[in-house]
């Protein structure tokens, strides 16, 4: 029996849930179209390659992207071996009710609620300033590297507690070293969340742009070494669109870019978890 | 191998007390009783996987060769080269057919290829595996049936040479064609290794076991009721729980 | 056998590659766990020549901000930042968490299984979008908009919309899974008893889901409170407390990320000051999230 008010209610119910889910699809939609609309007109090959030029009103962004790789680069090559190895520890070696592993677990969770801008506050103070990187690729990279961390571990963690723990009881019955198991067994099979955690690191830190203001830097030239300072793409759009009148045209093609990049790593996520990690899990 | 008032708890809540038990050389013994009276858990005291346990405490002597294995300064990777073991569900590991036998034993220390690929041979002959996987050496494990599997699992086992073997009901999680194939098997293993093996069926234990234990659960934790050879046992045992466990009473 | 020549006594230490991997692990995790402490650490020391002269009291009692005259001159009122801040979190989580949560029951309840995977995917994708993108599409499109119906346009209402759209897919996919983890004989219990969908939802699945939804916002509120590009570009930075949502205003992220660049001394040991209370108030949100769901779970 159903009380006719009741299918009233439900009505207007799913009435305004399928709107508010159109109204959220639509806001999506408009944001991408806008920025393609008026972007697209300045993307062209020369667009990724050029310098910039009159303060980023014409020319491209070439050393803006090389900029923005290098960052991506030093920001990877620290925290992936840090992050893998702590991903390590608390999935296989510290006990669950262990102090350490404890800690460490409500320190990461702190840490990644951290605001970016006060991660930026943190790498200006230690990184540019204390230890004398000045505004520079490297402390932008250090920056990032630390803003990721907790990200990196989640997922290289789960990884690891997905593989089945029959392997580990096989191996520890046959008394193999913890080290062969971790090389041989476990890191293999753990393969899948390891890469997920490295691409979902990868695009929040080609997102992050108040992090680098104050570590990175707003220079726009090629970047020399390490010690130069260099602009990332998001704050080319900042710069663009708050600091340089007629800067806009530009700064959406950077957008488009900028998001593309973002968009081809998200889809790569979800190709690899449907394909790789699903097969690995039911199998 | 000899057992002296071994007990087992997780956390607070004891799982084994007042074990007393010897295991003689060379025979296949039998472990029964009903479900949770710690027939596993006693299994994985005798080569300490209860150190996987976060939270499990052991106390007691567990003597093999005149050494106290549950002492912290044992060994563990040569205890458990020494002692092997079966699982219910059989657990290659997800490599090839020749790699589960080859890694263990390079990570043995056997450096030679060609010793390694000879010392798989021996061990899949044994267990009369060879000649259905000799071609596909490099497939991986995960492919075989199950029965296939837990055969490579006892021959992943024997090839690193031990002295005991422990198995965890290694027949349950088989059909019966398989489960008989495994239990000839072990049966075979008789006068060669010291097989102690938890098992469920009745029948089973009959037919393959020289000795016999039986576990049951005393003030709220598992501990031994009765052994002795397995004919003894069987056809007269001195505890009123084993007859009716063994009539289908109890348990 | 050829095994026998390793064949050792039973009675030796572990190996040593173990040992040294557990100890390289364990220098990476308290290295990985040290960074919180690490950022406290230099936000106090660089706050505290601020904290010291100037004192915490005068950061709320003095008459406005205008910090570069030194500690003396100087006038060092984060109030407007703070209210800023408070008011734009406020108005994007009213906005965001119902709208965010009907997201969750429409993948989960109304849509069609194709079409919530779609729109599970679009709002994976708003997720993804940085916030300089938001921030750059609000100054262009959304600001000249609000600017139709009062100028300036760039005010607190252009950054309670911009950080509602930003927050929504937080709560949203949080709140999904928080419904997805609900277990099935639940929902089946309710429907067995004759509940309208209505009535499953409100009486079966919300309830049980309620912890997981409310870590979601408290998620989304951490979020809010420490955006920056987004609120930078299209909240109008003026400071002051502003007397209704067309005003602009200025966050305290946005302080930061405006005068870090040129701040000196006790101007810029002011502005780690408001860096150390942001972090307070991510703690005490971590901290209370970790609290509920304890309580939840336990009850």
């Amino acid at each position: 029996m159903m009380l006719p008010t009741g299918q009233w209610s439900d009505r207007v119910m799913a009435l305004v849930v399928w709107a508010i889910a159109l109204m959220v699809v639509g806001v999506f939609f408009w944001i991408v179209a806008d920025l393609v609309r008026h972007g697209v007109e300045h993307l062209s090959w020369q667009f990724l390659t050029d310098s910039p030029r009159d303060a980023g009103r014409a020319g491209g962004i070439g050393p803006i992207l090389v900029s923005t790789l290098l960052i991506l680069a030093v920001c990877l090559a620290v925290s992936v071996p840090i992050g893998l190895a702590t991903a390590i520890l608390l999935a296989e070696f510290a006990r669950a009710d262990g102090w350490l592993g404890r800690s460490i677990r409500r320190s990461l969770d702190v840490l990644a609620g951290v605001p970016s801008i006060v991660f930026g506050l943190f790498g200006n103070a230690l990184f540019s300033i204390y230890l004398g990187m000045g505004f520079s690729i490297l402390s932008g990279g250090l920056t990032l590297a630390c803003m990721v961390l907790p990200l990196l571990i989640r997922s290289a963690e789960e990884g690891l507690l997905a593989v089945p723990d029959d392997y580990r009881k096989a191996g520890a019955a046959l008394g193999l070293s913890r080290s062969a198991m971790l090389w041989r067994i476990l890191l293999p099979a753990a393969t899948p969340g390891l890469v997920v955690g490295l691409i979902l690191s990868t695009s929040r830190a080609l997102a992050e742009t108040a992090a680098l203001l104050f570590t990175s830097g707003y220079v726009d030239r090629m970047p020399e070494s390490l010690f130069d300072s260099g602009r990332s793409l998001s704050i080319h759009i900042y710069d663009l669109a708050m600091n340089v009148p007629g800067g806009e045209g530009r700064a959406y093609a950077t957008a488009i870019v900028l998001l593309g990049l973002l968009i081809t790593i998200n889809i790569l996520t979800f190709w690899i978890a449907d394909r790789w990690l699903g097969g690995r899990i039911t199998r | 191998m000899t057992v002296h008032d071994l007990a087992v708890s997780y956390g607070a809540k004891p799982a084994l007390h007042n074990v007393d038990l010897s295991i003689h050389r060379n025979c296949i013994t039998a472990i029964i009783g009903p479900s949770g009276c710690g027939k596993s858990t006693f299994l994985t005291c005798l080569n300490r996987m209860t150190d996987l346990v976060p939270g499990c405490h052991v106390t007691g002597r567990v003597e093999m060769d005149q050494t106290d294995i549950t002492n912290g300064t044992v060994n563990l990777i040569a205890l458990r080269r020494r002692v092997g073991m079966i699982f219910q569900k059989p657990n290659p590991l997800p490599l090839s057919i020749r790699k589960n036998l080859t890694f263990p034993l390079k990570q043995h220390g056997l450096r030679r290829r060609s010793e390694r690929d000879a010392e798989a041979e021996i061990a899949l002959r044994r267990v009369g595996l060879w000649e259905e996987v000799k071609d596909r050496l490099n497939a991986p494990a995960s492919g075989l049936s199950g029965g296939q599997q837990q055969r490579l699992c006892i021959a992943r086992a024997l090839a690193l040479d031990p002295k005991v073997l422990l198995m965890d009901e290694p027949c349950s999680a088989l059909d019966p064609i398989a489960s008989g194939v495994v239990e000839d098997l072990i049966a075979s293993l008789r006068g060669k290794y010291t097989v102690v093996v938890v098992t469920h069926n009745l029948a089973q234990a009959r037919r393959i076991a020289d000795d016999v234990v039986m576990f049951w659960v005393r003030d709220g934790a598992g501990t031994v009721v009765e052994s002795g050879r397995a004919q003894q046992v069987f056809e007269s045992p001195g505890s009123e729980i084993t007859a009716a466990y063994l009539r289908g009473e109890r348990g | 056998m050829l095994l026998n020549n390793c064949e050792q006594s039973v009675s030796r230490r572990p190996s040593g590659t173990d040992r040294w991997l557990e100890r390289i692990l364990r220098l990476a995790g308290i290295l990985a766990g040290a960074i919180v402490v690490l950022i406290v650490l230099f936000l106090v020391i660089e706050a505290w020549p601020a904290l010291q002269t100037v004192g915490l009291t005068r950061f709320f009692s003095d008459p406005s901000w205008h910090p570069a005259g030194g500690p003396e001159q100087g006038r060092f009122n984060l109030t407007p930042m703070l209210v800023g801040t408070l008011l734009a979190t406020a108005g994007a989580i009213a906005v965001a968490a119902p709208l965010g949560v009907a997201c969750a029951l429409f993948t989960r309840f109304y849509a069609p299984r194709r079409i919530g995977q779609v729109h599970h995917r679009v709002l994976e994708l708003l997720a993804g979008i940085p916030s300089v993108v938001y921030g750059f599409w609000g100054l262009v499109v959304l600001a000249p908009l609000i600017a139709k119906l009062q100028p300036p346009g760039q005010s607190l209402l252009a950054a309670i919309v911009i950080l509602a759209i930003m927050i929504l897919p937080t709560v949203a996919l949080l709140s999904e899974a928080a419904l997805r983890s609900v277990p099935q004989a639940h929902l089946q219990a309710a429907h067995a008893m004759g509940f309208s969908r209505l009535g499953v939802i409100f009486g079966a699945a919300l309830p049980a889901a309620r912890g997981g939804i409310v870590t979601a916002v408290l998620l989304a509120t951490g979020r809010a409170i420490g955006e920056t590009m987004a609120l930078l570009m299209v909240a109008g930075n003026v400071v002051q407390v502003p007397h209704s949502v067309f005003d602009p205003v200025r966050t305290m992220t946005a302080n930061i990320a405006l005068e870090l660049g040129y701040a000196m001394d006790h101007h810029r040991s002011a502005l780690f000051v408001s860096g150390l209370m942001l972090m307070l108030m991510i703690i005490v949100l971590v901290g209370l999230s970790e609290w509920m769901g304890r309580s939840w779970s336990r009850g």
